[in-house]
């Protein structure tokens, strides 16, 4: 069930982002389900593989969705259990994430362009460094709970309403890494057409298809994983289900018209930039954890 | 023998009137005049003259608004030997880059003697794109990026060649010459004047007027016409709209490259404006049909210069509030400052002309210089700035629209007070020209310095049509902007220069 809802939360993902932006800039903007549409229309096409291209084409746009599913089954959607749980799941969560990035990476070096390398280098440089950022999260939630995997970590944040500081810093802190893991304003820009300046759509620009919806729905579903985190640190456990769901769809609904606003008036940082301010985000979950550690 | 001099701007001179001296005395005479801060060279081509190639330099000097004359000449048909100008005037290189390329000439100490834009009547026809000699570096550590000549967007075609060192650009080569029309030969073949004007209108897109003034300049000059000041007027506030719009597209486009949604869609609507206000002008958004030799079908009523004023009031009032918040907001200013600096001693060897010079306290302006049309009376003051990067060039263009548009409100209120403003002339296309004439005409368009140059024959039929657009030197001045820049930098740099592709193709 909590895939399921999962699921259902992507859908309405990138529409939302997408409309926000339109309406903050004095478009219409088109309909939600735009993105969708457009995944639709990629799946009914065939896949075009670069000539240097080898197994590696043919199967990482499929290993990438399906790493992305596997770790989304650890995640429990509030007032419902995860499909799998066990200690320390989190960790099979983060490597799971992370074997997607490597195959991402591979298969744009697989393409043979000169672009591709580029944009693989950074992705592997920013990937790495956001890397601590989520493992301090967790660990401070960890020690704040006492549970070591994530449905653990659901219960206990739900019965003790933790404080608002550390859920509004972990909240900042998930919004950060949602904005890198998925390569959206100010780290990259889903919106360029400059590949010079792309750091995941330069990666993907040799794979069509199947293959790139493939990879547009991995993403999608990374935004509704982050934001399900979200939605650990702010729904109490003795309410009525269907309330939860409500604050739950609140919850995505607000995380992605956040996105959009931070989208519509942040200009991009420059490159180098990009790596000071992913440290900044791991200092923050540093202060967490050592605030949690001594409390 | 003293050199040859044009007063005027535009200007002609009869042939035999510039005197042709030998290779080492033109070679000695450019150098001397060259070495003054005041002259810089705004042409240097070769004129096939049956058996022989005539060689004319035209060497501006700003401070005496005046314009030298040099010539030599060569035998045509076969490889021969000069010394480099270039050697010493980095500035010539492009120049002489050309002449090798068309008739072959061999310059020795040239320090960059390639292949310029394949034109379809070059000397050498087994040089191709393709056989380029790009400069290279033979190292494991660093890598090349090429990017081009097909682009994801819907620019032209042009290929781009990066050796970068991990993010950071170490060189770049920038190699154009896909789209070689020929039109300067165009001007040769067709005779008729309308052609001609249309033609004009079509060698840079986005700088319609400014190309198109500098050819009717030469149409004028060729029959004596004098242009009344009503028509320099309404000329001048033409080339100053097509100014305002491009700055201020392009001011959008930056904003978009760095991803700051607000400042792109804000500034998008004001340039709209501005367009459309030609097209009520006009008929033609980007003034096409405007500029017509000794003569508009455009003179303006009332009616539309209150439209006209009401509307740039409202940009300019708009356009200061936006631009205010764009540039002091810290995300932008991170992107802009210090990103892509091109020094004053750099703009000043590669010979930068326009916006590319004046960003870097190199103040070189055709309206200052060589006024014509309006700006020989009303003076209009150029905007410098030194610090030679993208904000540099940024903030010019946000200065330089808010003076074209007041310079525009004194010329509507000089326009209003003129009395004469009956029997306008209209265009005449049945004009003949001068014979044996070398005329030139220049143009600030928004890029900066537009030089045409024009020669005719003894029937006064133009033989030799010369064309030279700003981006001709500006482009060097983008290769050097993002050496040691990081390679993201180089899409904001590039745009922040705009340059054009088929005005350097011609």
């Amino acid at each position: 069930m909590s895939v399921l809802i999962i699921i259902i939360t992507a859908f309405f993902f990138p529409g939302i982002i997408g409309r926000t932006r339109s309406v903050l800039s004095g478009r219409k903007g088109p309909g939600l389900l735009q993105p969708w549409k457009n995944v639709w229309v990629l799946l009914n096409k065939s896949a075009v593989i670069s000539s240097s291209g080898s197994l590696i084409s043919h199967i990482a746009p499929s290993v990438i969705l399906a790493s992305v599913l596997a770790s989304s089954v650890f995640i429990p959607v509030p007032g419902f259990t995860p499909l799998l749980s066990f200690r320390g799941d989190f960790l099979l969560f983060a490597y799971l994430l992370a074997i997607g990035r490597f195959f991402i990476i591979i298969n744009a070096f697989d393409a043979g362009s000169s672009f591709q390398g580029m944009g693989a280098a950074r992705e592997a440089l920013f990937g790495l460094l956001i890397e601590p950022a989520f493992f301090l999260l967790i660990s401070s939630v960890s020690i704040l709970t006492g549970g070591i995997s994530f449905n653990e970590f659901y219960r206990s944040l739900a019965m003790s309403q933790s404080l608002p500081l550390i859920a509004l810093s972990s909240t900042f802190i998930i919004i950060c890494i949602a904005l890198i893991e998925n390569s959206r304003v100010p780290i990259d820009d889903p919106k360029t057409h400059l590949e010079l300046t792309m750091i995941h759509e330069v990666m993907v620009l040799d794979v069509s298809g199947p293959d790139l919806a493939f990879i547009h729905i991995a993403n999608y579903l990374k935004f509704a994983i982050w934001g399900t985190f979200i939605s650990f640190f702010a729904i109490p456990a003795g309410i009525d289900l269907w309330l939860k769901i409500a604050i739950f769809a609140a919850i995505q609904f607000s995380f992605a018209i956040i996105i959009g606003f931070i989208e519509s008036f942040k200009a991009r940082f420059r490159m180098e930039r990009n790596s000071h301010f992913i440290i900044t985000v791991s200092a923050v979950a540093m202060v967490i954890f050592i605030i949690i550690l001594f409390s | 023998m003293e050199n040859a001099l044009i007063n005027t701007n535009p200007g002609a001179i009869a042939l035999n009137e510039i005197p042709v001296v030998d290779y080492n005395e033109f070679y000695d005479r450019c150098r001397s005049l060259l070495q003054h801060e005041q002259n810089h060279c705004l042409n240097y081509f070769g004129w096939p003259d049956g058996k022989k190639i005539r060689y004319f330099c035209l060497i501006a000097d700003d401070k005496q608004h005046s314009i030298y004359v040099l010539s030599h000449v060569q035998p045509a048909g076969k490889t021969i030997q000069l010394k480099a100008l270039s050697a010493e005037i980095t500035a010539m290189q492009v120049f002489e880059r050309e002449i090798h390329e068309k008739y072959g000439v061999d310059f020795t100490g040239h320090p960059w003697l390639k292949p310029l834009r394949y034109a379809f009547n070059r000397y050498d026809r087994s040089k191709t794109p393709t056989t380029y000699p790009f400069y290279s570096i033979a190292s494991e550590e660093l890598h090349q990026v090429g990017v081009g000549p097909v682009h994801a967007g819907i620019i032209e075609p042009g290929h781009f060649r990066f050796i970068c060192n991990g993010e950071n650009i170490l060189h770049l080569e920038i190699q154009l010459g896909y789209q070689h029309r020929g039109i300067e030969n165009l001007f040769v073949q067709h005779k008729a004047l309308l052609q001609q004007a249309v033609l004009a209108e079509q060698i840079a897109g986005d700088t319609t007027i400014g190309h198109s003034v500098a050819y009717a300049g030469i149409a004028e000059t060729l029959t004596h016409f004098a242009e009344p000041a009503p028509l320099g007027i309404i000329r001048s506030i033409a080339l100053e709209m097509e100014r305002i719009a491009i700055h201020i597209g392009d001011t959008a486009a930056l904003c978009t490259d760095i991803a700051y949604q607000l400042g792109q869609i804000s500034l998008e609507p004001l340039r709209t404006t501005v367009i459309n206000t030609m097209l009520e002008w006009c008929g033609n958004r980007f003034g096409k049909g405007f500029i017509r030799p000794a003569g508009s079908h455009y003179y303006p009523d009332k009616k539309f210069l209150t439209l006209l004023r009401s509307n740039l009031n409202d940009i300019s009032e708009r356009f200061t509030e936006i631009t205010a918040r764009i540039y002091s907001l810290p995300g932008v200013l991170a992107r802009f400052e210090e990103c892509g600096m091109v020094s004053n001693e750099q703009v000043r060897q590669i010979g930068a002309v326009g916006m590319a010079a004046r960003m870097s306290g190199l103040a070189r302006d055709i309206r200052i210089s060589h006024p014509s049309m309006a700006y020989k009376d009303t003076i209009i003051s150029s905007v410098t700035f030194d610090s030679g990067d993208v904000l540099a060039r940024g903030l010019l263009r946000k200065a330089e629209v808010i003076e074209s548009i007041n310079y525009i409100f004194r010329l509507i209120d000089q326009y209003n007070s003129l009395t004469d403003n009956k029997n306008l002339p209209e265009p005449d296309f049945n004009l003949s020209f001068r014979q044996n004439m070398l005329a030139i005409g220049l143009a600030e368009g928004w890029r900066g310095e537009i030089c045409h140059t024009a020669i005719t024959d003894d029937n006064g039929n133009i033989i030799h049509y010369k064309i030279k657009d700003p981006s001709l030197h500006n482009w060097m001045a983008l290769a050097l902007a993002v050496r040691k820049e990081e390679i993201s930098n180089f899409p904001v740099n590039n745009k922040s220069f705009n340059l054009s592709y088929c005005g350097f193709d011609l």
